[in-house]
């Protein structure tokens, strides 16, 4: 389970889990899990696109994730935040659709795209990933401090000069970096519940900011590793085991919670 | 040439085997109409991320159903009002809490997903399978559900019209609907129920993607074009109608386009049709204030008197 080529796996797997932790942590303070979604799913039709036109899938990935991080963020400044997102992400989807009837040859290597081919991490792809998690991780510590205060506090952020606009799209951008590079080994369902379920579940047991993100980032790569060992043993896919331990995370956390509020009779954390 | 005829040009052969398509498409319209509808209470109450969500989730219904060996269609309505009963236990009534919720569930839903779409795989070797997920198989019902198919329509459409009132109201401002004794929480957890029936149904036939489209975009334009209510959902319906039937209708003239020459998705050309029209209301309101980022809920002022 821990030799050669599962090697691979185990690093990529926890580079792509310390990744989600963090950029989850901020999509759901953000109240963005919708982009969330809509930015992995929709940058698979420029991998479709990419194939078709025989370029490196990467480059598709790239180029689709950061046009729908800029049309959500286009759009938000004048439609409702969920309405943008959904129409960029249709929008995609839509091209997508087109791409794929074009090409011929193309369900096998959606198949893989969606659901990701964890165990069949190579060498040279183990390197971009672990660069690209270091990148956007940096990127978020650089703009912590404003980022944060523009995702709890959107007024007193722009009172001190912070741009909600400008933390948006910057935020939206690293989503996108964090997603090209991770789609193709995790697949894009498993990149968004890997982003979601532990953030969440870090989001109601604590309020304190750097804790929630530590929890968030400890708690994705306890979903990743155990989810791993199961999958190897029992050869169902990676997908699943992520996206039912996140959500299972979720509701103990939330009864953790609760039980903890009810114990003390305090006004607890709110609860994501 | 019959509509029959045309069709079968315009999609590829066994694309609807299963049925005769001038019923089909009478269920699209079927659908168009109710999405539009109910979309307008989504965008009001800001639960498009839900409803796409549960589109996402029946779909993985359909393919446990499939798995089984149940109808798909049981599958898509039993997955899609699951996943809303448990968005609704889990979700808290703030905004911020619903996202997540709907989040959580979709996670865990695409999660089950994957591993139907692994079992079926294991089971049959269909590699296309992956693609009920986003693109939906259209048409894959057989005429003995399209009965079932448009009264569960009617009936997501009647439950919403029915609550349409007290709907916007607590759409709109919880704490008056509260006060006047309106169960808000219930009127939600209805709402809820009714959009997983409308979507379910519409994921089966036209695919999450497409589901999502006739959602969003119809409604959400009506509401930035017009004031009221029942002017937005009349108008949400027409753009929904309209949007849907000229997408066949091009897509049956690219049969012969460049570069596959076996006619290009309708899905892009509803899909293209609806975020355009939408743009275009932007063009309209270009001269007005440049958006004061929250300021802008355009959508919002349909009022509930």
């Amino acid at each position: 389970m821990f030799s050669g080529l599962m090697l691979n796996t185990w690093i990529a797997a926890t580079a792509v889990a310390v990744i989600a932790g963090v950029t989850g942590f901020f999509a759901v303070l953000r109240g963005q899990t919708f982009a969330a979604h809509a930015i992995p799913n929709g940058a698979f039709a420029g991998a479709a696109g990419a194939t078709l036109l025989g370029l490196n899938p990467f480059a598709g990935l790239a180029i689709f994730s950061v046009a729908g991080a800029l049309g959500i963020a286009g759009l938000s400044r004048r439609s409702r935040p969920d309405v943008a997102t959904a129409l960029t992400f249709v929008m995609m989807l839509g091209v997508g659709a087109l791409f794929v009837s074009w090409s011929t040859e193309y369900a096998q290597e959606a198949y893989s795209l969606l659901f990701g081919e964890v165990f069949g991490v190579s060498q040279g792809e183990v390197l971009p990933i672990v660069v690209l998690g270091v990148v956007s991780i940096a990127a978020i510590i650089v703009m912590f401090r404003p980022l944060m205060l523009s995702s709890a506090m959107p007024e007193v952020a722009e009172a001190r000069g912070v741009s909600t606009r400008r933390m948006e799209l910057a935020f939206l951008l690293v989503m996108a970096l964090a997603t090209s590079m991770t789609v193709p080994v995790v697949g894009a369902l498993l990149m968004f519940s890997l982003m979601i379920g532990p953030a969440a579940a870090a989001r109601s047991l604590t309020a304190r900011p750097v804790l929630a993100m530590a929890l968030s980032v400890a708690i994705a790569l306890v979903t990743v590793w155990v989810g791993i060992a199961f999958s190897y043993r029992s050869n169902w896919p990676l997908g699943f085991f992520v996206g039912i331990m996140g959500a299972g995370f979720f509701l103990l956390s939330r009864a953790y919670a609760a039980i903890a509020r009810s114990a003390r009779g305090l006004q607890a954390p709110p609860a994501a | 040439m019959t509509v029959g005829h045309l069709f079968r040009y315009v999609f590829e052969p066994g694309f609807f085997a299963s049925g005769p398509v001038h019923v089909a498409l009478a269920v699209g319209t079927v659908i168009a109409i109710t999405s539009a509808v109910v979309g307008v209470f989504t965008v009001t109450r800001g639960q498009s991320f839900a409803g796409h969500s549960l589109a996402d989730i029946a779909t993985t219904g359909g393919a446990g159903a499939f798995l089984i060996g149940l109808n798909q269609f049981w599958g898509y309505l039993a997955f899609g009002v699951g996943a809303a009963a448990f968005m609704e236990m889990i979700g808290v009534q703030r905004r911020r809490g619903r996202d997540v919720a709907t989040g959580v569930v979709l996670g865990a839903g695409l999660g089950l997903a994957a591993l139907f779409l692994y079992l079926g795989t294991q089971n049959s070797s269909t590699t296309g399978a992956s693609f009920t997920i986003l693109f939906g198989s259209m048409f894959v019902i057989t005429s003995s559900t399209v009965p079932v198919l448009i009264t569960s329509a009617l009936l997501a459409l009647a439950t919403v019209l029915v609550l349409a009132r007290v709907l916007l109201l607590s759409s709109l401002s919880p704490d008056i609907a509260a006060a006047r004794g309106v169960p808000v929480r219930a009127v939600g957890a209805a709402y809820l129920m009714a959009l997983a029936v409308s979507v379910a149904l519409s994921a089966v036939i036209i695919g999450a993607v497409l589901s999502t489209a006739l959602l969003i975009g119809p409604a959400a334009t009506a509401l930035r074009v017009t004031k009221g209510p029942v002017r937005a959902m009349a108008v949400a319906a027409g753009i929904g109608v309209v949007a849907t039937w000229l997408g066949i209708v091009l897509a049956y003239d690219s049969f012969y386009w460049p570069p596959a020459g076996r006619g290009w998705p309708v899905s892009f050309f509803v899909v293209t049709l609806i975020v355009g029209g939408y743009l275009v209301t932007y063009l309209r309101r270009g001269d007005r204030r440049e958006a004061a980022a929250e300021a802008l809920d355009e959508e919002q002022v349909c009022s509930p008197a």
